[in-house]
């Protein structure tokens, strides 16, 4: 066990993917010599060599393009976007190519393309540096997304997602990259599903559904919350696609009652494919409509404008109170 | 399942005119020609652009001598030479059967490549087993010459599979239907067999209508920055769709690719020969390690974009009936003719062959059967994905509900154990 950062995790990952496997190749803007913008790779060019840790020409849809190109060649390409707001020139690539290229093929061609994207907001950012993409990318079929929101998960999942032989995207919560955390490295591939959702703290009365940067701040709310004897259930999903709906279902039957959050705009989003997955699954067991946290359904706004934004403990304690019947900002505060 | 993982490609490809040159004429002229020709020619293209086509055959089918490029294709036995002839005259054979096919309405859709036989024949034929060809979906001819099975050609373009073939077995990938996406993945490709050491080549075919496109401009500076041993085959046909190949670009296409450090060529696109020897300097080049070579192949797209297209609208009869006359087969036929070689004997022969290729491509067609119901739900993913197996179950359910009634008990219990697997309904 060693105490890492969020952001060293993902690199001590993707150190050992290098180390296990030849044909892992890193490719991206900045990710050799400067270690990227995040530092994530830092040492990693110096220590495997430019031909394995690529800096490219600035543009997304040649990377990505390139690493389809090696992925025919049967090599298992890791892709850097610089940041969120970057990742829409290399859409095409992405939804066109990488996630059908199996189905196209009858399954002769894998993409076994692991798309690095750091995401969300709460840095005080310009335009196109704190944005939530990850709904375009699981509305499409083919591929598979990954939020992780911890260092252990984070260097555990990032793993796994190099070695699984389809696309994956894989959101880096940028906010938490210094978040420390101890990381057992001998935690390989294999030691749980990538798939699989995580209960973080249990609880009896709400299950509260997060991922990526805001499994933090719903574990804050749980701890808030139990001041005022609310038992929160957090789960963190950890995959967006495919979704375990399974545990947020055993979750969903004990407490009756379902929020979700994320940080991304609500109309169309994860939110709603969850909340309408469980009550498909699970409607008798409702006690209350379920209740979504989310971004608001406006781009990305300034960073002196953000807190208004982004789902914070206030506004998630505020949708608990909700599904509880407890007064709230819809029902005027005294209920 | 054959793939990357299992040793790299296995193509059982086809490559009569692969490597002639320094087999047949030994290693010491191999490396004259790479010194003299190759890099003259080239450097030549990039000091100053001309519009200058290399043409080795005129339309009239008279040998025209080109100091550069002649030693290129000097290996070419008669044999083969009448080679080219009976492919030109096979792939315009199956075009036209796939146009009948679907104007029978047995093809939903099909993108004719009729005039554009010689650039596609001359390019393909001189690649080798373990070059890699990334195409636009008009390469029917390139998938022919790369071996490509018959009734895979038209599996895509009749909707019973979303393609055809297993990349892998014969050196090429399926088709990409986004215009240029291709492209970088050939550029990446390449990179690969740079980082593995082989001197295998990649191959992007594109028309002039992807010029436009980002991916290809950005291919061109992924492949330059890298040095990458691929080769950006252009099929300047004149036309996308309606546009006329002026909307894409004021001057030559081949003018584009020395602002990306990458030399380029234009050659008769409609000159088999002329194709050949362009496109083995440049092969040559790429596995030399002399890095990407940019050809603009001009030829002409004789009939529609697709079988759904009507260019009577924008397409000026009398242009057309110019290219008409510079035909790519009739050059190759008054050109072998007269060097004796296209006897009437290997005339009747080709011919039989054409007819013989015609009725095995119309019964491969024919006897395609569609696909089984549940198989949409096949290789979305490679490894189990739990979201799309409960859509599948689910499916199959509802399906079997359609089954006869004295099926239906079955039926119901297939619904039960859904119901029970999948929670509370």
């Amino acid at each position: 066990m060693t105490e890492l950062t969020l952001s060293r995790a993902i690199g001590t990952g993707l150190r050992r993917a290098l180390a296990d496997d030849p044909k892992v190749v890193l490719l991206g803007e900045d990710i050799g010599k400067l270690g990227g913008v995040f530092r994530v790779t830092d040492g990693l060019q110096e220590e495997f060599g430019r031909d394995r840790v690529m800096d490219t020409p600035l543009a997304e849809a040649g990377i990505l393009g390139t690493a389809v190109g090696l992925a025919f060649r049967g090599y298992r390409p890791v892709v850097e976007i610089q940041f969120d707001g970057f990742i829409y020139p290399a859409f095409d690539q992405i939804v066109a190519q990488v996630a059908k290229m199996h189905y196209r093929t009858a399954g002769a061609v894998t993409m076994p393309i692991t798309i690095r994207v750091p995401f969300g907001g709460g840095i005080g950012a310009v335009e196109h540096h704190s944005e939530s993409p990850e709904a375009y990318f699981t509305h499409t079929s083919g591929l598979r997304v990954i939020a992780c929101s911890n260092p252990q998960d984070a260097h555990t999942l990032i793993r796994q997602a190099i070695a699984c032989d389809d696309p994956v995207l894989f959101f880096e919560p940028k906010r938490r990259y210094w978040m420390k955390g101890e990381v057992e490295e001998e935690f390989g591939p294999q030691t749980l599903s990538m798939e699989s959702a995580r209960v973080v703290c249990e609880g009896t009365d709400v299950t509260l559904v997060a991922y990526g940067p805001l499994v933090a701040t719903a574990m804050d709310a749980a701890t808030a919350a139990s001041d005022d004897g609310i038992s929160i259930e957090v789960i963190d999903l950890r995959s967006l696609s495919p979704v375990d709906f399974d545990t947020v279902e055993a979750s969903v039957r004990k407490t009756g009652r379902l929020v979700v959050t994320h940080e991304a705009q609500q109309f169309g989003g994860l939110g709603a494919e969850i909340a309408a997955s469980i009550t498909d699954r699970c409607f008798y067991f409702l006690e209350a409509a379920p209740a979504r946290v989310t971004g608001f359904d406006v781009p990305y706004p300034p960073a002196k404008l953000e807190e208004h934004f982004l789902p914070d403990l206030d506004r998630m304690l505020d949708a608990v109170d909700r599904v509880l019947g407890r007064a709230n900002s819809l029902t005027g505060w005294k209920a | 399942m054959p793939g990357p993982a299992s040793g790299l490609p296995t193509a059982a490809v086809s490559d009569r005119l692969a490597a002639d040159v320094p087999v047949e004429s030994g290693a010491d002229r191999e490396i004259m020609l790479r010194a003299t020709v190759a890099d003259h020619t080239l450097d030549h293209q990039l000091g100053g652009m001309s519009d200058e086509l290399v043409q080795l055959l005129t339309p009239q089918g008279e040998r025209v001598s080109n100091h550069l490029y002649d030693p290129w294709i000097a290996d070419l036995t008669p044999g083969q030479l009448l080679g080219l002839y009976e492919d030109l005259v096979v792939v315009r054979r199956i075009d036209t059967e796939a146009t009948a096919l679907q104007r029978q309405g047995e093809l939903g859709l099909w993108p004719p490549l009729l005039g554009q036989e010689a650039a596609q024949v001359g390019s393909a034929r001189t690649l080798r087993a373990d070059d890699f060809v990334f195409s636009s979906y008009r390469e029917n001819a390139v998938a022919y010459c790369r071996g490509v099975e018959l009734i895979d050609l038209v599996r895509v373009w009749r909707g019973t599979a979303a393609s055809g073939w297993n990349p892998y077995d014969v050196g090429m990938a399926t088709p990409a239907v986004i215009i240029g996406a291709q492209t970088l993945h050939a550029t990446g490709y390449a990179i690969g067999c740079a980082k593995d050491g082989v001197d295998s080549v990649a191959v992007a075919y594109f028309g002039d209508g992807a010029t436009s496109q980002g991916d290809v401009n950005e291919a061109m500076v992924f492949a330059a920055s890298f040095h990458a041993p691929v080769i950006f085959f252009c099929q300047n046909n004149q036309w996308a769709i309606s546009e006329p190949v002026g909307l894409q670009s004021g001057l030559p296409l081949a003018s584009r690719a020395p602002g990306f450090g990458i030399p380029s060529l234009r050659v008769d696109g409609n000159d088999v020969l002329a194709v050949t020897a362009a496109m083995r300097c440049a092969l040559d080049r790429a596995r030399t390690g002399g890095g990407p070579t940019f050809i603009e192949a001009v030829t002409y797209r004789m009939g529609p974009h697709t079988t759904s297209d009507d260019p009577s609208r924008y397409v000026d009869p009398a242009e057309r009936e110019k290219w008409a006359a510079k035909d790519p087969i009739a050059r190759v036929e008054a050109f072998l003719e007269s060097e004796g070689i296209l006897t009437d004997e290997a005339r009747a022969s080709v011919a039989a062959k054409a007819d013989d290729v015609a009725t095995h491509f119309r019964a491969g067609c024919l006897s395609l059967e569609d696909p089984e119901a549940l198989s949409v739900f096949d290789n979305v993913y490679s490894t189990p994905h739990s979201g799309l197996a409960r859509q599948k179950s689910q499916y199959a359910a509802y399906l079997a509900g359609f089954e006869a009634p004295a099926d239906a008990s079955a039926d119901l219990d297939a619904h039960a154990s859904i119901d029970v697997e999948g929670g509370e309904r």
